[in-house]
């Protein structure tokens, strides 16, 4: 990595993948979701329209949603790479793809109501940097939507209205309360990002990261994994269902995190991302050879 | 599937109830936060032609621009609607709407609304910004763009085919409701907590 290479074209690359092409793991969910639909009613038609708009986007090469959302990226490191000039270059790529319209201008001053017109602002993109021991940069990014972005909570435990005490059962109740409080408001089938433990900052951010894993893996531990599939079967038993027109496909995955928490402090954290589940990475070598990673 | 030309008819519109899967053809418009805001501000005479009989898209599309000062919709899936709550019953009937587009579906005040006025909520499909932008061959005029910015402007646009799902009638019937209390029963017997 030469001192004078810049990363934004790659860094542009990796947010039209993210923004026009939705992973195969997402799609795949999608599929079986609409396998499972019945009768041919709104729910099939929802998925249906679904599916088609995913391949319009990915051959167009145009946005999946309108709602290009937030671009948030972690981003590993090895000793001595600049941080500022890795910040500096996605922000001048985030604008690029606003000016190609991969991504929508989105990013809006909260004081004045104007939009900044270049895709990026305070705040905006949304980076996480850390160092590791691999010679290689790593680039992992999601865009993360508004709408679903609005549907998601954080929940004290002990709950009393829920009957939530501090333990994983307590988890499980509030869980199933974010979904029933989101409906299909999220432009359901979504995928659930759960933080247990943490700070109100720290873990909003965990649940953000549950997103980066494929939606089919395995929690390593058993009782998280046991959770995870618990509340993608109960959560389905809702009949919110896709848009929640009712019907069987309300949740695409549920992945759980956990962070320490100070002993006053018992947060279930629970953030929302739509069916437009987008995601891509990227990794680019010593010598500057990218490779795209899924 | 049904084909609704716009502008529609009171009685049109009457007919339709929820579960009803229609594709619109004609001209509507686009509009939300500021929009709605700005609707109800003062009465807006120049924009009437173009919601009365026809119907409001709460949409924030992503729109190029071509080299002759024309506009095309580069994506253009719904938003969600209900941050149009306080506004949305006022705008169908003070400028004669007979149906809104969006997405989640509204409340109570809107649903009086329709019924009042003679309006539908349609429900396009989130995030299908793609599928739906192909449904809009043309647009028309654009109003208060400088002043709203692009997703926020109130777009005149040209639809074909345009495909939504009734899931709030004139009749009182909402697809929104029904889905929040069979999911609320059922939520309160994974929790134990009886019916
Ligand atoms: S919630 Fe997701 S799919 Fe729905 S409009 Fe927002 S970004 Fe698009």
């Amino acid at each position: 990595m030469s001192a004078t290479e810049s990363y934004t074209e790659t860094f542009v690359e990796l947010i039209r993948r993210a923004s026009t092409e939705l992973p195969a793991d997402v799609l795949e969910a999608l599929q079986e979701g609409r396998a499972g639909e019945e009768g041919g009613g709104l729910a099939c038609i929802a998925l249906d329209t679904v599916l088609t708009n995913v391949d319009m986007a990915r051959e167009d090469s145009a946005p999946i949603c309108q709602d290009t959302g937030t671009p948030v990226a972690w981003i590993h490191y090895p000793v001595g790479v600049s941080t500022r000039r890795l910040k500096e270059d996605f922000g001048a790529a985030v604008r690029e793809a606003t000016s190609r319209r991969y991504l929508r201008p989105n990013a809006v001053n909260t004081l004045t109501g104007a939009n900044t017109g270049t895709g990026a602002g305070r705040g905006i993109p949304f980076l996480h940097f850390e160092e590791w021991d691999e010679p290689r940069i790593e680039v992992r990014m999601i865009l993360k939507g508004g709408g679903s972005e609005n549907v998601g909570a954080q929940y004290k435990l002990p709950d009393g209205r829920l009957g939530a005490g501090r333990d994983l059962e307590g988890v499980r109740r509030a869980v199933l309360d974010a979904v029933f409080q989101a409906q299909g408001k999220g432009c359901a089938p979504g995928v659930l990002g759960i933080c247990i433990g943490g700070d109100r900052v720290s873990a909003f951010e965990e649940t953000k990261r549950q997103l980066l894993r494929p939606l089919k893996d395995t929690n390593p531990a058993p009782e998280l994994a046991e959770l995870e599939e618990r509340l993608l079967a109960e959560g389905n038993e809702l009949g919110i269902g896709p848009m929640g027109f009712g019907g069987k496909t309300t949740l695409l995955a549920v992945k759980i995190g956990v962070l320490d928490r100070l002993p006053a402090c018992y947060f279930v954290t629970v953030s929302y991302m739509c069916w437009a589940d987008r995601k891509a990475a990227v990794s680019i070598d010593e010598g500057g050879e990218v490779q795209w990673l899924s | 599937m049904a084909e609704l030309k716009l502008p529609a008819s009171e009685k049109t519109i009457r007919d339709l109830s929820v579960g009803d899967f229609v594709e619109l053809s004609g001209r509507m418009i686009t509009g939300r936060d500021e929009a709605h805001k700005w609707l109800i501000e003062e009465q807006r005479d120049e924009v009437v032609p173009y919601l009365k009989d026809s119907v409001i898209y709460h949409c924030g599309p992503v729109v190029g621009e071509n080299e002759d000062g024309s506009y095309d919709f580069v994506a253009a899936g719904p938003t969600t609607s209900i941050r149009e709550e306080p506004y949305q019953a006022d705008v169908i009937c003070r400028y004669g709407l007979r149906g809104v587009i969006g997405k989640g579906g509204m409340g109570a005040k809107t649903l009086d609304g329709l019924a009042r006025c003679g309006a539908v909520y349609l429900h396009a499909v989130g995030g299908a910004a793609q599928v739906l932008a192909r449904a809009i061959p043309r647009v028309e005029k654009v109003f208060m763009l400088e002043e709203f910015g692009v997703p926020e402007a109130l777009w005149v646009i040209q639809v074909e085919r345009f495909p939504v799902m009734v899931t709030m009638d004139s009749h009182g019937g909402s697809l929104h409701d029904e889905v929040e209390e069979r999911s609320q029963a059922k939520l309160k017997e994974l929790l134990g907590q009886g019916a």
